[in-house]
């Protein structure tokens, strides 16, 4: 199962900050408590077995670091 | 001691072979009597075969331990003759709630539909369900139990087995074609064996409390994550007969389990949980911790391991006792079959096949029940507190919430003895499920279907009757008809085993599908008998 790999939101900036400042008033507890109820809701939206079962085992991925330098 | 229960002590009895020191071989020998080889010596009898129970102590269970028993494992005591006794002692339930914190998180039922004779679930102490296996057992003089009888080695030979055993009149011996074992997760006779029996232990404890309490709370599964009287922990409160409550609290890896047994420390939780005010008596405690773990073959030459001894299973989902009768309800009538000659060892290897199928299932169930319970890290504890939270206020995480998985049977959809439906069915009937009950009536009597099904290999036939039975190779197959023999009330036969006129079900002697058609051949039925029987 492959996930779409082009951003499907509009207005990305806006999304990530509606993510960041959801958090800002909690302790780091209350953070993770409220990602992992985040989880479940989207993994409940999504539904596909597969597409989540690929969607964790990409995030359970460590990137190799050499990924993450930037090309010259 | 108890305050509401005397435990009967029953006697040692010097046995004639012994005493006279002549070594006899005996079809079966059963190693231990708790509830699964005391189950196991009445199926035997039920099947025609003479039984010895061996026990290294001479009374029940100490404390009420496992508590409840669920339909399948009521079914299977009805149909040998003491299920009604032990559901008119137990404390019948169905609704479980689940609180997070001080709210109520989740509730469940447990029955699904009317129309069957067993309740889903009942509460009843052990040391009762034993005392009612063991008067049962009195009932047939095929069986003996032997008391104070302790089996201290095994010797196996090609088709028999050599037992020595220690009474307190000295060792003698005796030979057995069959053995089973039936002693515990700790079995002595698993360790004489050498058989592997691996998995994985949990880094916990539990507290079980039994206290005798006039309250008057509902017959209620009441389950706690992380309540005010018990942070961090989880915590659990049902209900037994004669006013006994069963109390469970979670420990934790770091107590001190010698602090945790001490009379005070306990009854400060229980005051914690229920109240100072409230007016108990402590009758029994115990602190526990458990482990997943299976046995690598249910069979060791002439030796069948049964119960705990075959596979051990965390406390949630009552899974442990429950599957241990199921294990019994398979064996018997194949352990028959092979001393009658009728079915070659094949079959006692079935038993294998379908019981750890059975084994895996409950393991795989409980493993996942004790990792929502008892999280093993700060992110899986993260997800559990928010399935719990969720739970609250949308239904979708609702059936996330596992408490324990409460025990049903595994159909053995894959099992070498079915065979594979030809025509199309409609409901849960398919070749491996135990049978569903159903109101009948028998000569204007109400009945029951299911107390008209075991023994022997039955066909359960809708519509005309085409015989009264069919003799092949040393087994008798009774033709049992809807409408003719029996009457189908309220419907519900029909509609459970999705039954049209000619419709066809060959039905095993522990009441499970082996085969099915839309009419009656009697070629198909007869293969389809041999290989329920091991043959193909």
């Amino acid at each position: 199962m492959a996930l779409k790999e082009t951003l499907t939101l509009a207005d990305p900036d806006g999304f990530y900050q509606e993510l960041i400042e959801s958090q800002r008033d909690m302790s780091e507890d209350e953070q993770q408590l409220m990602n992992a109820k985040l989880v479940l809701i989207l993994a409940n939206e999504v539904g596909d077995r597969a597409k989540i079962s690929a969607a964790i085992a990409l995030a359970a991925r460590r990137p190799m670091g050499q990924s993450f330098m930037p090309l010259v | 001691m108890l305050k509401t229960y005397d435990a009967p002590v029953y006697d040692y009895v010097c046995s004639q072979e012994q005493k006279n020191g002549q070594v006899k071989r005996h079809p079966v020998v059963v190693i231990g009597a708790g509830p699964v080889g005391l189950t196991a010596a009445l199926d035997f009898a039920q099947q025609g075969i003479e039984v010895v129970v061996l026990d290294d102590n001479n009374t029940v269970s100490v404390g009420s331990r496992a508590v409840c028993y669920a339909k399948r494992a009521l079914e299977i005591w009805d149909r040998l003759g003491c299920g009604e006794r032990m559901v008119a002692k137990g404390v019948g339930w169905k609704l479980g709630k689940v609180f997070f914190k001080d709210k109520l998180a989740y509730q469940f039922d447990l029955l699904g539909e009317d129309g069957h004779k067993m309740p889903a679930m009942i509460n009843l102490q052990q040391y009762y369900l034993e005392d009612y296996l063991v008067d049962q057992s009195k009932l047939d003089d095929q069986i003996e139990v032997r008391w104070k009888h302790k089996l201290i080695a095994i010797e196996q030979h090609d088709d028999y087995a050599m037992l020595t055993v220690q009474t307190p009149d000295g060792v003698f011996q005796m030979e057995a074609d069959w053995v089973i074992g039936c002693d515990g997760a700790n079995s002595d006779l698993r360790s004489m064996i050498g058989a592997e029996f691996t998995g994985h232990f949990f880094m916990d404890r539990f507290l079980i409390a039994d206290i005798i309490m006039k309250a008057d709370f509902p017959p209620e599964r009441w389950f706690w994550f992380d309540p005010p009287f018990h942070r961090n922990q989880s915590a659990l409160l049902h209900r037994q007969p004669d006013n006994v409550w069963r109390l469970d609290f979670q420990l934790g890896w770091d107590c001190d389990p010698e602090e945790e047994k001490r009379e005070d420390n306990i009854i400060a939780r229980v005051k914690a949980m229920l109240g100072e005010d409230v007016d108990f008596e402590l009758e029994w405690a115990s602190v526990y911790q458990f482990a997943c773990r299976r046995i690598d073959q249910f069979r060791h030459g002439r030796v069948i391991f049964a119960g705990d001894s075959a596979h051990q299973v965390s406390p949630f989902g009552a899974r442990g006792a429950n599957t241990g009768i199921q294990d019994i309800d398979n064996l018997g009538w194949k352990v028959r079959l092979v001393l009658d000659g009728v079915a070659s060892e094949r079959l006692i290897d079935s038993y294998h096949e379908e019981r750890s199928f059975a084994a895996d299932d409950n393991l795989l169930n409980s493993t996942r029940s004790t990792d929502f319970i008892t999280p093993k890290s700060k992110g899986s504890r993260f997800y559990r507190d928010a399935v719990l939270e969720l739970a609250e206020m949308t239904d979708f995480a609702k059936p996330l919430v596992n408490s324990g998985r409460l025990s049903k049977p595994t159909p053995y959809v894959h099992s070498s003895l079915n065979s594979v439906d030809e025509d199309a069915f409609d409901g849960d009937m398919a070749p491996g499920t135990n049978c569903a009950d159903s109101p009948i009536a028998l000569a204007g009597l109400d009945g029951w279907l299911l107390n008209q099904l075991g023994k022997g290999f039955v066909l359960l036939v809708f519509g005309d009757k085409p015989m009264d039975k069919i003799s092949m190779a040393g087994l008798e197959v009774r033709v049992l008809c809807v409408d003719q023999d029996l009457q189908d009330v309220q419907g519900l036969v029909r509609q459970r085993y999705d039954g049209k006129d000619g419709t066809t079900y060959l039905i095993r002697p522990d009441q499970h599908v082996a085969a099915r058609w839309r009419n009656f051949d009697r070629t198909k039925i007869e293969a389809a008998v041999k290989r329920a029987i091991g043959g193909i």
